[in-house]
């Protein structure tokens, strides 16, 4: 089973429901970190690793003694990462989006591919819980095939928690597609509302079911909660402001740590969403 | 004319809440909603649309199963396996590479341009203002960031106006590197936490990639003061200029409810004064 944490808005406690739900649940359980951006969780997992991968992605290398300047390459190109300027090619390998298509088009074979970094995925463990994330490498743009690589560990047979990134473009998608079912962590404020919205028509698009998680319950207005009504969204947990448990993220504790009575009711999120998928089945 | 870009690493740290707060403070400028992924800056400033125009970026692939022979050739080609065994192609794991139009011997393929959101302009009380609309689960986001950065400055430009105020998206990817390319300085509004840290320090090194100048702020500062502190050391450890810190205060969350910003909602509050002060720095280290 793939549960696949997001949100739309950014900082409503996605990595704090991941990570609590991850801890609270098992044996058998894996925590993927998608927000390869700025990925959070280890921060509160505090995993031991054990694993280190470097991700690469492949992108043009011109033999220009081969290379006639044709210009064909650059005609296939979409996203003018490779040009042909006077009498030199020239790539752009931070615009490279890997497809291939240059390699395969120059009739002079003088086109190889090598590697660009993407970032770097690391693997450990804490206690049962297995955690891997992905860390994207700063000033490089493209996100989705780094998650994908990070989703490449995913584990059929067992539970596997994804703390997706915010937003509702590729990234998030990369991070929720395939998933059994998709919590969303949302506030009761109109920007709460407004990316909730996003981020549910996302979730249709790929036909997932889904489930709000309410932050922070207690602030705001009960608009998110006329809306869940109206479209039918259970709501699976509501999380009410506490200064106590504000002050136990600020320090990267664990809820489920701090005030163990959280234990239970992480538990049975877990069992609700049991509840949902195996009905859905 | 000068261009300062908010942005964060950490999303809801009260970057939109802080622009929409600026935005009282500032004068002779051009608001620019820069997270057309999930824009909220439109909830407090109630903008009046004078112009709205399609964004189309990017082609996506469709086959014509009339003219396919299903040799094959495309599913080998893809590196995306976005077209399946039926040879539908999957919109959304389709990258729009042109690689499967391009070598069909079929000719069966069509790569029409896509439509992927949607952007305006727009009057507000505050100004003009220019935000867009990324489609769901669309593509191509740093491309609509630039259009919609560039649509700003021709508008300051036209308009003879002297700052654009930019709301940036959290992360360090794609929309955000559009965000802050050319820009004269950003400024980064994190919180006192292990994540607000943490993803501070990683959108600094971005900027000093890209070399931006970079300011930093800390929003609810006394939900963990020592927290505070380190932003404060590191800024000062990086030679980033530390503007200061603004306290937890609900006032935020009940001037949004009413779609108002903090210092419409309650302008002698302790936060609006922070605020103040932190815009001071603003004019003074950046903007003048």
């Amino acid at each position: 089973m793939i549960i696949s944490v997001a949100s739309g808005k950014g900082g409503t406690g996605k990595t704090t429901v991941a990570t609590n739900l991850a801890m609270s649940i098992g044996p058998n359980v894996q925590l993927l970190d998608c927000d390869v951006e700025e990925p959070n969780s280890h921060l509160f997992i505090h995993p031991v690793f054990e694993y280190k991968e470097t991700i690469n992605t492949p992108v043009p290398e011109v033999d220009e003694s081969k290379c006639t300047l044709c210009g064909k390459c650059g005609e296939i190109c979409q996203f003018k990462a490779i040009v042909v300027i006077g009498n030199t090619v020239l790539p752009f390998e931070e615009l490279c989006h890997s497809c291939g298509g240059c390699m395969r088009v120059c009739p002079e074979s003088a086109i190889k591919e090598k590697d660009r970094v993407l970032g770097n995925i690391q693997k450990g463990r804490r206690n049962d819980l297995e955690f891997i994330h992905g860390i994207l490498r700063i000033g490089e743009a493209m996100s989705p095939p780094l998650i994908r690589k990070v989703r490449s560990f995913s584990r059929e047979g067992g539970v596997t928690i994804i703390d997706a990134p915010p937003g509702t473009s590729c990234p998030v998608i990369a991070s929720m597609k395939g998933a059994d079912f998709v919590l969303l962590v949302t506030e009761p404020t109109p920007f709460g509302l407004h990316d909730l919205k996003l981020a549910v028509g996302a979730v249709k698009i790929l036909g997932i079911q889904c489930g709000l998680v309410i932050n922070r319950s207690d602030m705001g207005d009960d608009r998110v909660k006329i809306y869940a009504k109206q479209e039918s969204l259970p709501i699976m947990m509501e999380i009410p402001f506490d200064r106590a448990i504000a002050e136990a993220y600020s320090r990267g504790e664990l809820i489920v740590e701090r005030m163990p009575e959280w234990r239970g009711r992480f538990i049975e999120l877990y069992r609700r969403i049991e509840e949902i998928v195996s009905n859905q089945e | 004319m000068k261009e300062l870009v908010i942005i964060s690493g950490k999303g809801g740290t009260g970057k939109t809440s802080l622009v929409a707060a600026f935005a009282s403070l500032a004068e002779n400028m051009v608001l620019c909603d820069a997270d057309v992924d999930a824009a909220d800056l439109h909830l407090i400033m109630s903008p009046d649309a004078n112009k709205s125009s399609d964004f189309q970026s990017g082609h996506k692939a469709i086959i014509n199963r009339d003219k396919c022979t299903e040799c094959n050739l495309c599913r080998e080609l893809c590196r995306w396996n976005a077209i399946d065994e039926d040879f539908r192609v999957d919109p959304i794991e389709c990258e729009g590479c042109g690689v499967c139009y391009y070598f069909c011997p079929e000719e069966a393929i069509d790569f029409p341009l896509n439509t992927c959101g949607e952007w305006f302009i727009s009057d507000t009380r505050f100004g003009p203002m220019v935000h867009a609309r990324l489609g769901i689960a669309e593509e191509n986001s740093g491309k609509l960031v630039t259009l919609v950065r560039k649509e700003a400055r021709d508008l300051a430009e036209a308009k003879n106006l002297s700052l654009i105020l930019t709301d940036g998206a959290p992360g360090v990817g794609c929309p955000v590197i559009a965000s802050i390319g050319g820009a004269d300085a950003v400024l980064v509004v994190t919180e006192p936490t292990v994540s607000g840290v943490h993803d501070m320090e990683r959108v600094v090194q971005l900027a000093d990639f890209f070399k931006i100048k970079a300011v930093v702020c800390v929003n609810k500062y006394d939900l963990n003061p020592e927290k505070s502190r380190e932003v404060e050391e590191y800024a000062g450890r990086k030679g980033v200029g530390f503007l200061g810190q603004i306290p937890f205060d609900p006032i935020f969350t009940k001037a949004m409810v009413q779609g108002r910003n903090i210092f419409e909602y309650d302008p002698g509050s302790e936060a609006c004064n922070a605020v103040r002060q932190i815009w001071e720095k603003v004019n003074r280290n950046i903007l003048s």
